[in-house]
């Protein structure tokens, strides 16, 4: 236990060390260190950020479903209205052109007869001059008999 | 084993291989040696402890040096290893074992020093490190490196076994912890200066404990304060080393007790031992270290 000059000796390898350690060792190890602390933060923010942007990405399309919907619906009410408008419109347009086909068909059945009425009266007033000249054996003077067989005809 | 009894024994193995200067008419009294008187000044290992003594200041303890060198070395290049691997990116694993060694001492230092210093941090690191594997020798059997040496010297190079002094332990070394303290008190006087100048130095030195305003009764006070400060600035050193030696020494000196008088059922006694002197190793390790980290910091900040 005699103090001697390992005291020296001692003293240069730790400062060899020392120097050593300060120059090649603490320098590049705590800079990764520091490197790679604010690299996790960088992705710890980054993961924050994206979170943020998630929810409000998933808030807008909760929002653009919502009025999509609502849009939708309109739409459907909108075309429903329509449709019963469109088939309401057909309906009376039918109607009203059923109710004219109607009333064509009947002027036309009602010229027809009355057509048909007019060629029956003339031909029955022929037919009862025939049938009279027959009967009565003679001529029938038309001319006489005119007001008579008109009458005729009338009655028919 | 060296000594023929236990007191032998345990002296060889608290002896330190001596490598120093003999004065010019030194009587050598070698055992198993002739007697031989040195005609001029000789630099030559010391076969005993009475020749270590004598040799005084100018000589070495090879082993403490070789020992605290090649661990120093060998830390040096794992963290370099560790260094050359660092990267931002995932550390693999053995740069992962140096990052948590890093960081924990980054912690220390971070908490107890609140100045700026690219010093400070590397410089805990070799201390707490290097002294951890200094003290690591300590659980090392302990004639199994000394065992190995001697058998060594004997059978190769003609030495006694007496001769044969060797000590794997540089912690039990009070020149290595010493010095290692000493070199601490000169950074914190560096500390001191360069952040106080050197008048603040001088005043820390002499202006505390003992404070006055009137200036006749400062200077009055300026011994008593330089005699005050000079032994508070000198015990820091001093309980820094000798902690470490004390417990170091105390710890291998069991073993030794223990492997003298057991034989070689000394593993039987010196387990439960070296199991609690795991915790002695690393705490005191760490005591060197935050107090240095301590004294460091005492040294920039103002009272």
């Amino acid at each position: 236990m005699n103090i001697n000059m390992t005291i020296i000796g001692q003293a240069i390898w730790f400062a060899l060390f020392v120097f050593f350690c300060m120059k090649f060792v603490w320098p590049p190890i705590s800079r990764a260190l520091e490197e790679r602390k604010q690299k996790i933060a960088e992705g710890l923010s980054a993961a924050d950020r994206a979170e943020r942007d998630l929810e409000l990405a998933q808030e807008k399309a909760t929002a653009n479903l919502k009025e999509a919907k609502e849009k939708a619906a309109e739409i459907i009410d909108q075309a429903n209205r329509r449709a019963n408008q469109i088939v309401d419109e057909a309906k009376e347009a039918a109607r009203t052109e059923g109710e004219r086909l109607v009333a064509k068909a009947q002027s036309e059945i009602d010229q027809e007869v009355n057509r048909a009425r007019e060629q029956l009266r003339k031909e029955v007033a022929v037919l009862a001059l025939s049938g009279a000249e027959k009967v009565l054996g003679g001529e029938v003077n038309q001319d006489a008999h005119k007001q008579m067989l008109e009458q005729l005809a009338a009655e028919l | 084993m060296a000594g023929s009894n236990a007191q032998d024994y345990i002296k060889h193995h608290l002896g330190n291989l001596t490598y120093g200067e003999l004065p010019a008419g030194y009587v050598r009294e070698c055992d198993g040696r002739d007697t031989q008187t040195l005609t001029e000044s000789t630099w030559t290992f010391a076969c005993n402890g009475n020749e270590a003594k004598d040799m005084g200041f100018a000589a070495f303890h090879v082993d403490s040096l070789a020992w605290s060198g090649g661990l120093g070395i060998i830390m040096c290049l794992l963290f370099w290893m560790g260094a050359r691997k660092a990267t931002a990116g995932v550390p693999s694993g053995f740069l992962n074992f140096v990052e948590t060694i890093i960081e924990f001492i980054d912690t220390q230092v971070r908490d107890s020093f609140h100045g700026k210093s690219k010093l400070v941090a590397p410089l805990s690191l070799v201390i707490f490190c290097w002294v951890f594997l200094m003290n690591l020798m300590d659980l090392i059997p302990v004639d199994f490196v000394p065992g190995t040496f001697s058998w060594i010297m004997t059978s190769f190079f003609g030495w006694t076994a007496q001769e044969a002094y060797f000590k794997i332990v540089p912690s039990t070394d009070p020149n290595i912890t010493l010095s290692m303290s000493f070199s601490v008190m000169l950074l914190v006087i560096f500390f001191t200066i360069k952040a106080k100048g050197v008048g603040g130095f001088v005043g820390t030195l002499t202006l505390h404990p003992f404070e006055a305003s009137n200036p006749v009764l400062k200077a009055l006070l300026m011994p008593v304060n330089l005699l005050l400060e000079t032994i508070g600035l000198l015990a820091k050193p001093v309980s820094l080393g000798l902690r470490l030696f004390g417990n170091m020494y105390a710890g291998e000196f069991v073993f030794i007790m223990l492997a003298a008088m057991m034989g070689a059922w000394q593993f039987i006694g010196a387990w439960p031992w070296a199991v609690f002197h795991i915790l002695v190793i690393t705490l005191q390790a760490f005591i060197f270290m935050v107090l240095t980290i301590v004294y460091l910091s005492m040294a920039v900040e103002d009272h």
